[in-house]
């Protein structure tokens, strides 16, 4: 076991940094010269700053050098300044990712927390009326665009019926709560202002059902095939024949054998989320990290692009590390292979 | 348990013809929808009832109406004829994208299982080197450096898309090789080339077409997601995706965004049932469930 973890890590240290060789070599294809895309029609005019961005990023440098030095700046924790907010990227993802971390997080458990019992049902009651709904509503949350799906939630329930707040996250004639954490809904909580609580959630639950949508169909789908396959094994046999009860034998037996796969999926979900936020989040407004990511590739702001991908890609890695490690715990035999 | 035990009983007293027709239904609304967008692209130029560029200023964001049936955007160009002349777009990005990956990604995948050692290693971490990106967002970062335009973005996909079928592929040519029939054509003197083209990769292309086929709305899917967020199309091309975004501040003229939609849902589920009927059909075991 210790021995594939200390391989597993290694494998993830590479792969992050073979992720910076990736992204440093997208962003010196962009056509036309560096100094001029990264630095924006106003600092470019002025030769000084084009200087000292040449020296700073060593543009005059070799290509193995200027990597040498991207990678040094990555490890310091420097991303480069923004081109669209003229402040360090770092700090700008900073200010958006709690908004999109707190969103991904309601979405995964909202998914979790409807799509397993749901793939469940379908499975056991396989051919019903409950499988097939089960099955359409899979399939419209994973064949529907994202975009779309939050343009016609916001239309309904928004422009139609009024029943839930516009975009945002909260109301703009809300008092925000001291920032703490940065995710509204714990923030509140914190300062015990119940008012602004209850206007963040609302303003929650659309992007969250959206964002949710397409993971809940792979969620229920994959639980529904880990269900049929593992209900047919003999040890499910053997503990209906003993005489369990019809409940113990589907949630005590076959679920257990039927979860890993679901969990595999449910990691590289949550990953998926976080990029998912970038249509949800461009339709609902929502100032997080894929709105971030929105405005920086459209403006063409490739510091801040760069380290977005640098980011998300060391989420990623990690997430898979996380799911190959609880794959491990769960099924021991993946060990061995 | 009794659901399925009285399930299994009415589908035995079908006629084979009524339970194949059962079976295959999803499959064949499929095929008719993506039959009726290929038609829709194949002579878009002439069953639409306007020019997809004509714009009318006066008749901007009218309702759906005899004159125009899904209405007018705020241009006041004819939307019916925009979703049209947009199945070409969706349509050619998502066959290129899919088939030029697909071919590329199973020939780099089967050298790879079929070579083993270290051109094996290189291939597959070079692979997995891509699969670390989340895919959109490294198709975003990739098109936004080549600069927006259609072929640009196909290419963006391109770079993002191929590895899942050097995956797949290595692994279905791993279980392809160690078969006696690749033995007995060594024996029979044929080349590696003959044997890893002409033997093994067509037995292993059962899966691959199941999973072309349900890729095929994938693609369309990102790429009208792309266009969506102004990384695709140039403007005014006529492209689903694009159109959205044209319409998504309209509320009240909810026309503009949402038939554009749903020609994207259509495709897409078309494709995914298509996909799923020719599972079932390839896959045996995969019919039982």
């Amino acid at each position: 076991m210790l021995r594939y973890l200390i391989s597993r890590v290694v494998t993830a240290f590479v792969m992050v940094l073979l992720a910076t060789l990736v992204i440093f070599l997208i962003a010196n294809t962009a056509p036309g010269d560096p100094a001029l895309a990264q630095l924006g029609d106003l600092a470019a005019s002025n030769p000084e700053f084009v200087k000292a961005f040449r020296a700073k990023w060593g543009l005059d440098l070799p290509l193995w050098e200027r990597y040498f030095i991207f990678v040094k700046g990555l490890a310091h924790g420097d991303f480069g300044i923004s081109i669209v907010s003229q402040r360090p990227v770092l700090d700008d993802i900073r200010d958006f990712a709690p908004a999109t971390i707190e969103l991904a997080t309601i979405a995964f458990v909202l998914s979790i927390a409807i799509g397993i019992p749901l793939g469940i049902l379908a499975a056991v009651r396989r051919d019903s009326w409950i499988d097939h709904s089960a099955r359409f509503v899979s399939l419209i949350g994973v064949s529907a665009p994202t975009f779309w799906l939050a343009f016609i939630m916001l239309a309904v329930f928004y422009g139609m019926l009024e029943i839930a707040p516009g975009p945002g996250r909260v109301d703009p004639i809300a008092f925000l709560p001291p920032k703490v954490t940065g995710m509204l809904l714990i923030d509140c909580i914190l300062a015990g202002d119940w008012a602004t609580l209850h206007d963040a959630a609302a303003h929650l639950v659309l992007p969250a059902t959206v964002l949710a949508a397409a993971t809940l169909g792979l969620i229920t789908r994959t639980t529904r095939a880990a269900m049929l396959e593992s209900l047919s094994q003999d040890y499910v046999r053997v503990a209906r024949a003993k005489g369990l009860v019809e409940l113990r034998v589907v949630l005590g037996h076959a679920l257990p054998n039927a979860l890993i796969p679901v969990v595999t999926l449910g990691g590289l979900a949550y990953a998926n989320l976080l990029t998912g936020a970038v249509m949800t989040e461009t339709v609902f407004s929502w100032p997080g990290l894929g709105r971030y990511t929105f405005r920086s590739a459209v403006a063409v702001d490739f510091p801040a692009i760069m380290a977005i991908t640098f980011i998300v890609a060391v989420v990623y890695i990690a997430i898979n590390f996380l799911v190959d490690m609880s794959y491990a715990l769960l099924d021991p035999r993946a060990v061995k292979r | 348990m009794t659901a399925a035990v009285i399930g299994f009983a009415s589908a035995d007293r079908a006629s084979p013809r009524r339970r194949w027709l059962r079976r295959y239904a999803l499959a064949l609304g499929g095929g008719a929808v993506i039959l009726f967008w290929f038609a829709a692209a194949l002579f878009a130029p002439v069953i639409s009832p306007f020019s997809p560029d004509f714009v009318d200023v006066a008749n901007r964001l009218l309702a759906p109406s005899a004159a125009h049936w899904l209405g007018t955007d705020a241009l006041g160009r004819d939307v019916l004829s925009r979703v049209l002349y947009g199945s070409r777009i969706s349509l050619v990005a998502g066959f290129s994208v899919v088939l030029v990956s697909a071919v590329f990604g199973t020939v780099l995948g089967g050298i790879a299982a079929y070579a083993r050692g270290r051109l094996e290693e290189l291939l597959m971490r070079l692979t997995d080197l891509v699969l670390c990106f989340p895919p959109i967002i490294l198709a975003m970062a990739i098109a936004a450096a080549l600069g927006i335009g259609t072929t640009n973005t196909i290419i963006a996909m391109l770079v993002v898309w191929w590895p899942k079928y050097a995956r797949l592929a290595r692994s279905l040519v791993l279980v392809q090789r160690a078969q006696e029939y690749v033995e007995a054509a060594h024996v029979l003197g044929f080349g590696h080339p003959h044997i890893l083209f002409r033997h093994v990769i067509p037995n292993a292309v059962g899966p691959l077409i199941v999973m072309v086929t349900l890729d095929l709305g994938n693609a369309i899917l990102v790429f009208a997601g792309l266009s969506f967020l102004g990384l695709g199309v140039v403007p005014p091309t006529p492209e689903w995706g694009a159109m959205v975004a044209e319409g998504r501040e309209l509320v009240q003229q909810w026309w503009v965004a949402t038939f554009p939609g749903l020609a994207i849902l259509s495709v897409v589920m078309a494709f995914n049932f298509v996909g799923d009927g020719i599972r079932d059909w390839l896959d045996p075991h995969a019919r039982r469930r």
